[in-house]
C-alpha cells in the first residue's frame, strides 16, 4: 500500500463534510484525517462555516411567510402585477446596457450587417426574455397566425425551429425593427424559465456558417441562410445553447432548396 | 388547491430561506421568491411531477442571476448595513459569515447555499445549476477557500471587548 493509493484529495474532503462519500471512501477519508493535521484542521473549519450559515439563516424556513406570497395570492391575481412591475424597471436599465453592449462586443470599427444584426438581436434578447406579462406580442399557442403575419412583414417566408427535444417551448414572438428593415423575434423558455430567442430578418449577404459571439452574460449563435440572418441567443453560461443553435440550423438548413447549378 | 399548489405552498419556507441567504436583502428575497412563485404557476402544466422543489430552486437560481446582470450594470452596489437588525446576527461570527458570502461569486454562493443550507444532492445542485458534478464540486471548493481565507483575515482585526 502506498502513499500514493491512499491520496485523498480536496474534492474529497469536500464530499466527505457534505456527506456524498461511499462508506469506503468515507473511512479512507477518516484515516487520512487522522494523519494530516492541516486537512483536518481545513475540515474543521468548512464545518464551522457550515454552522454558521445555518444559524444565520435557518430560521428563516420556520417563519411564517408574507401574505403576498400566497400561492392562491398570486394565482388570482392574474400572474403578478407586481412581477412585471419588478421586470419593467429590470427593462429599463437593460435598455441602457444594450447600448453599452456594441462598445465591448463584436466589430466595433466597421460592423458587418451580420454583425449589427447580432448586437441588435441581443439587445432584444436583454429586453424581453426578463419580462414576465408581456415578453411577446403574439403567443406561442397562435403559431400559425404568428408565422404568417411575421413571414409577412419580414417579406420572407418564416419557419421558427421546434425545439420541443431540446426542452423548449414557443413563448410567442414580435415583430422589431432591425439594421434593415422589419425583423422577427421568437422566443423559447425551458421548463425552469430560461429563455432563448431567435431573431431574425432579410440581409444582403446570402450564406453563411454558423458563428458563435459572447457578451459578458448573454451569447449568440448566428448566421445567414437564403438572404435571411438568424441570431440565436441564450444566457452565456447555458451549455444548451450549441445544442438549441444546431438543432435551429439544421432545421432551417433543412428546408433550404440545395445551390442552383 | 390543487397539488401541485400544495407543495409549491409548502417550499416556501425554504425558498425565502435561500433566497435571503443568496440576496441578502429581505425585501429583494421576497420579491425573488414571489417571482419565482409566478413563473411556476405559469408552467403549471409543464411540470410532470417529479421533485418540484429542485425545480422552483431553479427557477430562483436564474431569476436571482438575472438579477445580478442587470444590477451589474449600475456603477454602484448598495453597502451592507452594519446598523441593519437583519443583517447584524447575534454574535460577530454570524455577520462575518455574511460578509464572507458576500465575497463569493455567484455560482459559488448558489452551489454552497444549496449544499449546505437547503441539503440538495450535488446532482441535485448541478442539475439546478445545469452543470457537470465536477464544476458543483470545484464551485464549492473554492467558495470554502474562499470564506475560510476571509474569516481568518478577519480573525486578528476583531476588537475584544474583554
Amino acid at each position: 500500500m502506498t502513499d500514493r493509493d491512499q491520496i485523498i484529495t480536496e474534492a474529497e474532503l469536500n464530499a466527505y463534510v457534505d456527506d456524498e462519500l461511499p462508506a469506503d471512501r468515507r473511512t479512507a477519508v477518516e484515516a487520512w484525517l487522522a494523519t494530516h493535521p492541516d486537512d483536518a484542521a481545513k475540515v474543521a473549519a468548512w464545518r464551522k462555516q457550515i454552522e454558521l450559515i445555518r444559524e444565520r439563516f435557518g430560521h428563516l424556513a420556520i417563519e411564517t411567510p408574507p401574505r403576498r406570497l400566497a400561492v392562491e395570492h398570486l394565482a388570482q391575481r392574474r400572474y403578478g402585477a407586481i412581477a412585471a412591475a419588478i421586470a419593467a424597471t429590470i427593462a429599463a436599465f437593460l435598455v441602457g446596457a444594450g447600448a453599452g453592449w456594441s462598445a465591448r462586443g463584436i466589430e466595433v470599427a466597421a460592423p458587418s450587417e451580420l454583425a449589427r444584426f447580432t448586437t441588435d438581436a441581443l439587445v432584444a434578447y436583454r429586453l424581453y426574455t426578463v419580462e414576465v406579462r408581456h415578453p411577446v406580442e403574439v403567443p406561442g399557442d397562435q403559431r400559425p397566425h404568428l408565422v404568417e403575419w411575421l413571414s409577412k412583414r419580414v417579406g420572407s417566408p418564416l419557419h421558427p425551429p421546434e425545439l420541443d427535444k431540446q426542452g423548449l417551448k414557443l413563448v410567442g414572438g414580435r415583430l422589431l425593427p432591425g439594421p434593415t428593415g422589419p425583423s422577427a423575434f421568437f422566443m423559447y423558455e425551458n421548463p425552469s424559465g430560461e429563455r432563448f430567442t431567435l431573431y431574425c430578418g432579410r440581409v444582403k449577404d446570402g450564406q453563411t456558417a454558423l458563428r458563435y459571439t459572447s457578451g459578458e452574460q448573454n451569447a449568440a449563435y448566428y448566421w445567414a441562410d437564403q438572404n435571411l440572418a438568424y441570431v440565436l441567443s441564450g444566457p452565456a453560461e447555458a451549455d444548451a445553447l450549441r445544442d438549441i443553435a444546431q438543432a435551429a440550423y439544421d432545421q432551417i438548413d433543412r428546408r433550404s432548396p440545395p445551390p442552383q447549378g | 388547491m390543487s397539488e401541485f399548489r400544495e407543495q409549491m405552498e409548502a417550499a416556501i419556507p425554504a425558498l425565502r430561506r435561500y433566497a435571503r441567504a443568496l440576496t441578502r436583502d429581505a425585501e429583494t428575497a421576497d420579491d425573488i421568491v414571489q417571482d419565482t412563485l409566478v413563473r411556476a404557476l405559469r408552467s403549471e402544466h409543464l411540470f410532470h411531477g417529479g421533485d418540484m422543489r429542485a425545480w422552483l430552486y431553479t427557477i430562483l437560481t436564474n431569476l436571482n442571476r438575472n438579477r445580478l446582470r442587470t444590477l451589474a450594470r449600475r456603477p454602484v452596489l448598495a453597502p451592507i448595513k452594519d446598523s441593519d437588525v437583519a443583517i447584524t446576527g447575534p454574535d460577530p461570527g454570524s455577520r462575518d459569515i455574511v460578509r464572507a458570502l458576500e465575497m463569493l461569486t455567484e455560482e459559488q454562493r448558489s452551489a454552497l447555499l444549496l449544499v449546505v443550507l437547503e441539503s440538495l444532492t450535488y446532482r441535485e445542485v448541478s442539475e439546478v445549476q445545469g452543470v457537470p458534478i465536477g464544476t458543483v464540486m470545484s464551485r464549492l471548493a473554492r467558495a470554502r477557500n474562499e470564506i475560510k481565507a476571509y474569516l481568518d483575515s478577519e480573525r486578528p482585526a476583531l476588537r475584544r471587548v474583554k
